[in-house]
């Protein structure tokens, strides 16, 4: 399993990523943000950090990223995409997923180890946890209120593409507690949490993310 | 060109006034300059004598006091350090091949004036300095101190300053591992922003400030330079506020950071030590490119020239002058052999960094600086940056020492044993002790995934690279209301908390930097203070056999004519060779487990939390510090750590066992069971120096207590771990649920500044 890995300037949590494809046994492919090939990956993640600084809206500019061309459409192809935090804010931006990501409604960068409730197990991404199951995994953001319009919210609940819900207190103001969400086809799978950061519980608070890396693997093997 | 005050125009009108006085520069000070060059200086070179003889540049008042560090370190001492004070930071071999740099220090002026863009800088500055060294930073923490929590204008300053290290550090994408957060009426109106980076590099890595090699080519790399931060360190650092009428404005002064250009400006520069083809780096910092080119020029073998007109700038219309002692963040000055300079070039290319040969590497000995062909600096680089004014200040201990430590804690009255319950939580919330959730969780202490410890641990711990379980663990520590009582004991102290903390992880302390804040070094009661300081710190460090590698001072901290208390802030560097060994701080992570009380607790409530909370008093005498028994106690702990004993540890400080207990269970989520004999009340809250509280493993308990017995060190069982209960049960005096704690411990920060 080749899994690439994107890097823009002003990325942070490639090296998290990186090392998540290592554990679940793929290899991960550095992508540079100003490459116009994914090099024959075979899945493609899109990390966290501040993107080109993120002094105009999140992820606003990395999508113009000319490595961002080809993965929309690898996408539109059914590549597997998984964005994380920038990532998922980025692929909101190229309208891979539904909604924006806005300010967390107490305006503070939140840092902390959050429980999810798997919603949704039959994407690329989450077909190794439980239907229903709860993990832990770090949420660290400032602009990570998931919006959408009714229209859009009613959509995702009843095709059932909320990936991941906030347990308990909601940490950001998300709509319907929303911290992850699929496209219709389940392979671009997009969440503010990190679970890239929750493979090890001696760095993390859980090995609950792994779970997503190997669902990759298992989706990479059937493919 | 008309109006720039170049060389031949000083020679030609010597007599012409200066406003070196509102440059900071005193009379003697500028008849000094006057006779190195032989001529008045220049507008140029007196704006860079001005900074670099600032006191926040020139260590002018300190010199004299920080030659005791060297003096008392010894060669065995000295043995792990590669580099020490005077280069942008320490550094020292851990093993394996690696070394590790580390160092703190202070932003505090700018962060009162603008709290958020201070404290931003100041996480900026400090990384940059463990990136010149050669270094991967890899973790910050921030020691921070405010006024009282429920004045006025403290939420605006602890709203800034606490989203200023989040919004930098966050965006810049290095870990927050620890730090602290202190209210105390005395820094009302000047907060302390400590700022301290650890990085880590191969031994054969690491580079040194220097310009070396005639023909060499100066690059100056990284943002554009601007009218941000002029006069930055000259007026804000070295001068005290002042409100009264008349003064100049000082608000134009802070400079604005751009983490997002730092991010860059660290993965090229390591891509560019990676290719070996850079021979010196320096940092631009406080003082700009007056600082970064004399400092390069001073520590190497020749001279330097420098064309100003090739700076890059921000902004138009700039002098010289201007360009010189700009501020502006996120910029670096390499020396690169010609032959290097295309592939230097290529590299920052690929990060889109702007860079530009603007000097080169010179056979003589002066550091000379044109614009447009014309001489605007010419100097000998040593008298800037290595020669500036030393000063031996008066010193003079406090009228009032006498009696400030005559005003013991001991005719406070005392609770009943049936009170003490109630105290327990009364002093877990205050601000001082309570949580600082609200505070880290506004950090990101995940990024790059090497954390292994963070707040709320009593030490940080990072895991140096990913090929390797080593790591390092650092604690940042000062009781200012202890060092005001006695700045010698109360500088040992720190360090002995620092100490106790990072061996309380299980990692071995190997190293000290520091990070002394004062007051003003023209109040002889001050001088006094720090002259102390400094011995008791220097005199810790040689009985504990652990050197100090650099540190930085900040004078001048007071507002009008009263000084904050001293606070010598002292960061202790341990090292672990498997981060997997580590001792959490929460109990409740093996089944079963004792809970042990190592060293002695005596009467000690001079400076203590109970005598602040309780009765707003500050006198007598602090606690006692004992450094061999913190070096018993570190040994016993590493010892506890490498053979699995010790399944949970947490230091005894500020609020003595009652504080360790709450914490413990907390952090654990783990109720437990104490039994004490004595006097509960001293039991509970002596701040006695030299303990820590473990949880050993049933198991574990016989091996653990007669390793204590054999080294001498006091132990006692002082209860155990209980799942079942989800309180802290102290017998004879009842219990305490835990959620009725915690909403005491975490409620308070969010009640006083969300």
């Amino acid at each position: 399993m080749r899994v690439g890995v994107i890097t823009f300037p002003g990325t942070l949590d490639d090296v998290d990523a990186q090392r998540a494809v290592r554990y679940a046994d793929g290899e991960a492919v550095p992508l540079w943000h100003g490459d116009h090939d994914l090099k024959g990956v075979d899945a493609v993640i899109v990390p966290g950090g501040f993107s080109y600084g993120d002094y105009l809206r999140c992820g606003a500019i990395a999508r113009f990223a000319p490595v961002m061309q080809e993965v929309i459409e690898a996408a539109n192809k059914g590549m597997p995409v998984l964005g994380i935090c920038n990532g998922f804010q980025i692929l909101a931006e190229a309208h891979l997923l539904p909604g924006a990501l806005v300010r967390n409604h107490k305006l503070h960068f939140v840092c902390r180890d959050q429980w999810l409730k798997v919603e949704n197990n039959s994407t690329a991404w989450t077909t190794r946890y439980d239907q229903g199951a709860e993990i832990l995994v770090p949420l660290k953001s400032g602009e990570g209120g998931y919006q959408a319009n009714e229209d859009t919210l009613k959509e995702l609940e009843d095709e059932n593409r909320i990936v991941f819900r906030y347990v308990g207190e909601n940490p950001n103001g998300s709509r319907n507690n929303i911290a992850g969400i699929t496209n219709a086809r389940g392979n671009v799978v997009g969440l503010m949490p990190h679970p890239e950061h929750a493979i090890d519980a001696l760095t993390g608070p859980t090995d609950d993310g792994l779970g997503m890396f190997l669902s990759l693997l298992d989706t990479v093997v059937k493919a | 060109m008309s109006n720039v005050d170049t060389v031949k125009n000083a020679e030609a009108t010597p007599d012409q006034e200066q406003p070196y006085k509102e440059l900071g520069l005193k009379d003697d000070e500028y008849a000094r300059i006057k006779e190195i060059l032989g001529r008045r200086p220049t507008d140029a070179e007196l704006a860079m004598y001005s900074v670099m003889w600032s006191e926040h540049c020139s260590y002018k008042s300190s010199k004299v006091h920080l030659k005791y560090f060297g003096e008392t370190t010894t060669d065995e001492m000295r043995s792990k350090m590669l580099a020490g004070i005077g280069e942008n930071a320490g550094v020292v071999d851990i093993g394996d091949g690696w070394a590790v740099t580390f160092k703190v220090e202070s932003h505090n002026h700018p962060s009162y004036v603008e709290p958020y863009q201070g404290a931003a800088t100041g996480v900026g500055g400090i990384v940059r300095d463990i990136l010149a060294m050669g270094a991967r930073p890899l973790a910050v923490m921030d020691p921070l101190r405010f006024g009282k929590p429920d004045a006025e204008d403290t939420k605006r300053v602890v709203l800034g300053i606490v989203a200023g290290v989040g919004g930098y550090g966050n965006c810049l994408g290095l870990p927050n591992i620890g730090g602290e957060v202190v209210f105390d009426e005395s820094y009302q109106g000047n907060p302390l922003v400590n700022a301290l980076c650890v990085g880590a590099m191969k031994v054969e890595d690491l580079h040194l400030a220097h310009a070396s090699g005639a023909g060499n080519k100066v690059i100056l790399y990284g943002a554009r330079t601007g009218l941000d931060g002029i006069g930055g360190v000259s007026v804000l650092a070295s001068e005290t506020f002042d409100d009264s009428a008349g003064k100049r404005k000082k608000l134009p002064s802070v400079q604005v950071g751009d983490p997002f250009t730092e991010k860059v400006l660290i993965e090229c520069s390591l891509e560019l030590f990676e290719k070996g083809i850079v021979v010196g780096i320096q940092d631009l910092g406080g003082a700009g490119l007056s600082c970064a080119t004399s400092e390069l020029a001073s520590a190497g073998d020749g001279g330097m020239h420098v064309w100003l007109e090739r700076v890059p700038l921000r902004a138009t219309g700039m002098t010289p002058a201007e360009i010189l002692s700009s501020e502006s963040q996120e910029r670096m000055c390499a020396v690169v052999e010609p032959h290097n300079v295309d592939a230097f070039m290529e590299v920052c290319r690929k990060w889109d960094v702007i860079a530009t040969e603007i000097g080169e590497v010179t056979e003589g000995d002066r550091l000379v600086i044109t614009y447009h062909d014309e001489v605007v600096v010419d100097v000998p680089p040593r008298t800037v940056a290595h020669e500036g004014p030393v000063y031996d200040r008066p010193i003079q201990r406090p009228a009032d020492q006498d009696e400030l430590q005559a005003n013991t804690p001991d005719s406070l009255p005392r609770p009943a044993n049936d009170e003490l319950l109630e105290l327990i939580k009364t002093q877990a919330a205050s601000p001082n002790l309570a949580s600082k959730r609200w505070v880290t969780q506004q950090y990101d202490r995940y990024v790059r995934g090497g954390t292994v410890l963070a707040q709320p641990s009593d030490g940080g711990m990072i895991r140096i690279g990913e090929e390797t379980h080593r790591g390092v663990a650092l604690s940042t520590d000062c009781n200012g209301r202890y060092t005001k009582l006695d700045p010698y004991e109360g500088a040992k102290l720190a360090l002995a908390e620092a100490y106790r903390n990072v061996s309380t992880t299980g990692a071995t302390p190997v190293a000290v930097t520091n990070c002394l804040n004062f007051g003003s070094p023209e109040d002889p009661a001050v001088m006094w203070q720090f002259e102390q300081a400094v011995k008791g710190l220097a005199d810790g460090c040689a009985e504990l056999g652990i050197p100090v590698t650099g540190g930085n001072v900040s004078f001048y901290n007071q507002t009008g004519s009263t000084a904050i208390l001293p606070t010598p802030v002292v960061g202790v560097l341990g090292v672990i060779d498997d981060v997997r060994r580590r001792i959490p701080t929460g109990i409740g992570a093996e089944a079963g487990e004792t809970l042990l009380l190592l060293g002695e607790t005596k009467d000690e409530f001079g400076g203590s939390e109970w005598a602040h909370v309780v009765h707003g008093h500050l006198g007598g005498l602090p606690p006692k510090a004992d450094l061999q028994r913190e070096k018993l106690l570190g040994e016993v702990l590493v010892a506890g750590s490498r053979d699995g004993m010790v399944s949970a540890a947490h230091d005894l400080a500020e609020g003595g066992l009652a504080q360790a207990l709450v914490e413990t269970c907390l952090v654990g989520e783990t109720g437990a069971r104490v039994f004490l004999e004595g006097d509960l009340f001293t039991e509970l809250f002596s701040e006695s120096a030299g303990r820590v509280l473990v949880a050993v493993p049933r198991t574990e308990e016989q091996r653990f207590t007669d390793m204590c017995t054999a080294r001498a060190l006091p132990w006692r069982k002082v209860g155990v771990v209980d799942p079942e209960s989800n309180a802290l049960e102290i017998q004879g005096l009842g219990e305490l649920p835990l959620d009725e704690l915690r909403e005491a411990w975490e409620g308070t920060l969010p009640a006083l500044f969300d």
